[in-house]
């Protein structure tokens, strides 16, 4: 192996630390485009019962203000899912109800911003405030109903919107009741973990212009260039064919813009006035009229036999998906589906409602559940340890589902056989993990003064790579005339390196340095169609295309080169740089490649691979955190944390060390300081960086990375997936620390110094 | 109004608006990478050098860099492409989206300080987040690239 397994530099990473134009607004220059602006709801719920923009329209420059009497009332979703979404079309453009403060009232379009602000204050709107759905454990059946219009779903996944209830789910193998009741054990907790802000560094930006075909094209800062033009084209009402979708350099998405929240509005203005338009999200728009991550209340119940084998795993889910339905179902299902297949036990569960609030609309974020259901499974089996006075790390060696065992929920969905589980190597990580902490020594928890305890925690979780049976992706790789390669892919590189991963993979085969081939990810026009970077599929997915493609690229290579030159294909050998001829005669690639193309050969060699996967191979990771905890002010400072991964073979190794040193800060953001913070009215106002506080270089502590690789069969080179996995062990390994270094466990995300003390105090108090 | 600034040693004559911040009036000059994150000065990335120093540009009135020398990336083309050269070698460069603002604060702490410690390092620098890459890959090519261990 030549190019796959080295820490091969990102092939965009020179450009983009020199400062080389590559963001949407870096590209988008020159069109003189209209500002365009949105006129937001200040209330949580509330019905418009009269809007006037007489005057606000007669301001000069202002070029088209829009309210819902004229937009379309055709009804849709926003998630970037592949057709038929599975999240229910309970949205409008705009609409003659606003459900969460920030909803869209009015779209404003002008010369500049100053124009369209100024407008934006002469908009009259009367409204009829509504009572709110603010907090979620009580929106079943509460006397507001947030739509009162039954939304389309593509199928059943139980909305019944005049409850509340956006979505629902049963994941169930076993008889749960039973093996809970011959139990010796069972321990039964509830787990709650907040709303998460993406935080991703460059804000939300859209473009749109017509260009010189009179095509609609959209330069957007996006992961689903192809939802993106699906949405328009279906929202607006333009054929797809009309419709190009750009995408840039994306600065950070982490699952955000997995959702499209804001393209169709420059296009709406765009269609109307003829004229280019740019929308751009400050920051407080990005934290509060985006998504957020699914808060949800997890209650588990773990029935165990005495000796600590887990015989059922039972798990109530509540989700809040905010005003809207985006990807309600699906997050809610894979809490269930990453979290059931880890212990071997005799029955397992998971069901549960999504529920509709007057809140943020919830979606993609990085770990897509499994990092909520990662949360509240591996805090109780760290209680369950604590009951049983196991050491932890044992319970799961007794019960952690191995490589070669079937397992009838890893396949996901109900009804499906079960499969077997191909690669694993989770017990190798735990053992590696211990050392790396020194679990042996400092488990549970050593006192360094009378003030200040230090804990040790662990807890070991799963993901997937892609979505089997539905995620198909293509690669197209063209041999150009001077023998260096263009390879062609649908999938959107926002910072994490799969445009050089997948560069490596084509290296690999076609036996030539990364530098000779040039990936294109840019548009929709060029590239072949891929749902786009979500569900840890770029690596696995899109990869395995690419491996399709590179490998028929040799052999129409070989097949070419034969018919020009008049000999079997058997007399040819080819190592990339050239071909080797039976009689010793050498003939570089450059001039094959231009014999190919030219008169002579009147073959341009162009191939694809299309690939889609049957199963979605879990990558593992077992996070082990050490943190020390002030006694006096509760406070938590993160000292030592060990990632130890098993995502198949590792491709890239610098780059998934990086990945999974991000993926860990981020879960230790959502541990400990990450909170969204409403006033009672339902007004987000921890909408900056300066409320809402995402770690900084001194609040993580030191992260240290290992890998115990595996080969998985399907995977690309034996690869797994490795971005989401990794921010999904750090909220319970943390939470697991804490409660060793305090006798306090926090049940509730962040773990903030507050919850901390008054635990402590309390405890005090009943002794 | 009009005023005069020295970008990068070439000076400029720009005409701004009441109030208008330096983040904006380079960004109207065409610097591009001077980048804004998040409107209240938490994020570091519209970092540029002020008479060396760094220094947030949404947050400093535009006439505070008359008669200063104003460096943005493009002025410090040399470090940046041996800080790039560490920083891609480590892997620890992702969406790149901070890079500039970063860049220019670790070029300017590598002038400030003599053999930093860790925690100096980190102190120093705690002003620019990144979301993307949990800032030890980043401390790795920091330590290369300052040279201490």
């Amino acid at each position: 192996m030549g190019y796959v397994g080295k820490g091969i530099k990102k092939i965009d990473g020179m450009g983009l630390i020199k400062g080389a134009s590559s963001y949407t607004e870096d590209i988008a220059l020159g069109h003189n485009y209209l500002t365009v602006k949105l006129l937001r709801s200040p209330h949580a719920f509330a019905r418009i019962k009269k809007i006037d923009t007489t005057i606000a329209s007669k301001i000069e420059g202002i070029e088209c203000i829009l309210t819902y009497k004229d937009v379309t009332d055709k009804r849709f979703t926003l998630a970037g899912q592949s057709f038929p979404e599975p999240s229910p079309h309970d949205r409008r453009i705009l609409g003659e109800y606003v459900r969460y403060v920030g909803d869209e009232v009015a779209i404003v379009a002008g010369t500049n911003e100053e124009t369209v602000l100024k407008a934006m204050k002469l908009i009259k709107v009367d409204y009829e405030i509504l009572e709110p759905v603010l907090d979620f454990e009580k929106a079943i059946d509460h006397k507001s109903i947030i739509h009162t219009e039954k939304p389309y779903t593509s199928f059943n996944f139980g909305n019944e919107h005049m409850r509340n209830i956006a979505a629902q789910d049963l994941l169930v193998e076993g008889d749960v009741e039973e093996e809970l009741a011959k139990s010796d054990v069972v321990i039964e907790h509830s787990y709650h973990t907040q709303a998460q802000i993406h935080g991703m560094m460059e804000n939300y930006i859209a473009v749109t212009y017509m260009d010189f075909q009179e095509r609609m094209n959209i330069i957007s800062s996006t992961q689903i260039p192809f939802h993106v033009r699906r949405h328009v084209s279906k929202i607006l009402d333009i054929p797809r064919s009309k419709i190009k979708v750009i995408k840039p350099r994306v600065g950070g998405g982490f699952g955000g813009k997995q959702t499209a929240p804001m393209e169709i509005y420059p296009a709406l203005i765009t269609k109307v006035t003829g004229k280019p338009a740019k929308l751009v999200y400050n920051r407080k728009e990005t934290h509060t009229c985006t998504t957020t991550r699914h808060e949800m209340k997890l209650t588990v119940k773990l029935g165990a036999t005495k000796d600590g084998i887990i015989n059922a795993v039972d798990i109530h889910g509540l989700s809040n998906t905010g005003a809207y339905g985006e990807h309600a179902w699906t997050v809610f299902s894979v809490v269930g589906q990453k979290t059931l297949p880890m212990y071997r036990a005799k029955a397992r569960r998971f069901y549960g409602e999504v529920v509709y609030t007057n809140m943020t609309t919830a979606g993609a974020f990085r770990g897509y559940g499994a990092t909520q259901g990662t949360f509240a499974l591996e805090s109780a089996v760290n209680e369950l340890a604590k009951k049983l006075d196991m050491d932890p790390s044992v319970i799961r060696e007794k019960n952690l589902v191995k490589q070669g065992e079937v397992n009838p929920t890893l396949n996901s969905f109900v009804g499906e056989k079960s499969i077997v589980l191909d690669s694993s190597t989770l017990d190798e990580c735990i053992t590696r993990g211990k050392e790396m902490i020194g679990w042996d020594k400092k488990y549970p928890m050593q006192m360094l003064s009378p003030t200040k305890a230090r804990g040790i925690g662990m807890a070991v979780t799963m993901q997937g790579s892609g979505i089997h049976g539905i995620d198909t992706a293509s690669a197209t790789l063209k041999l150009n005339d001077d023998g260096f390669y263009t390879l062609l892919v649908g999938v959107s590189d926002m910072g994490q390196g799969c445009d050089t991963v997948v560069a490596q993979m084509a290296a690999e085969i076609l036996c030539v340095p990364v530098s000779k081939i040039i990936v294109n990810s840019t548009d929709t026009d060029v590239n072949p169609y891929d749902p786009g970077a979500y569900a840890s599929s770029g690596t696995y997915v899109t990869g395995n295309a690419v491996i399709k493609a590179a490998n028929l690229m040799v052999e129409k290579i070989v097949a070419g080169a034969s018919k020009i030159l008049d000999i079997s294909e058997e007399d040819i050998e080819f190592n990339g740089d050239s071909l080797l001829l039976k009689d010793g005669k050498e003939i570089s690639l450059d001039e094959i490649a231009y014999r190919l193309v030219a008169y002579e050969g009147q073959n341009q060699i162009i191939t694809t691979g299309t690939w889609g996967g049957h199963t979605s191979p879990p990558p593992f990771i077992a996070g082990f955190a050490e943190v020390e905890v002030d006694l006096e002010t509760g406070k938590v400072e993160m000292i030592d944390y060990a990632a130890v991964v098993d995502c198949g073979t590792v491709i890239n190794p610098n780059l998934a060390r990086i990945q999974v040193e991000g993926g860990v800060a981020q879960g230790i953001g959502l541990a400990l300081f990450e909170d969204i913070k409403h006033d009672t009215k339902g007004k987000m106002i921890s909408d900056t960086f300066m409320q809402y506080k995402i770690p900084s270089r001194c609040d993580v502590g030191d992260i240290r990375v290992e890998f115990k690789p595996s080969f998985e069969h399907t995977g690309p080179f034996g690869a797994k997936s490795i971005g989401e996995v990794v921010i999904n062990t750090s909220a319970p390994a943390i939470a697991d620390a804490v409660a060793n270094a305090t006798g306090v466990r926090i049940r509730t995300l962040p773990i903030t110094p507050e919850k901390v003390l008054m635990g402590m105090l309390n405890t005090k108090h009943s002794n | 109004m009009e005023i005069k600034l020295k970008i990068n040693g070439i000076s400029k004559d720009i005409t701004i608006k009441e109030g208008e911040y330096l983040q904006s009036a380079l960004k109207r000059l065409g610097f591009l990478n001077v980048r804004k994150g998040c409107e209240t000065g938490s994020c570091g990335l519209c970092t540029v050098l002020l008479d060396g120093k760094p220094t947030l540009s949404c947050s400093t009135l535009a006439v505070r860099g008359i008669k200063k020398e104003i460096t943005t990336l493009e002025g410090e083309s040399v470090e940046v492409a041996k800080f790039a050269e560490v920083l891609t070698d480590e892997g620890a460069d992702q969406c790149g989206y901070c890079s500039p603002g970063f860049t220019l604060t670790v070029i300017a702490m590598k002038r400030e300080l003599e053999s930093p410690t860790t925690d100096e390092i980190k102190h120093y620098l705690t002003g620019n987040l990144c979301r993307c890459t949990g800032y030890m890959g980043q401390l790795r090519a920091v330590k290369k690239y300052m040279e201490v261990k």
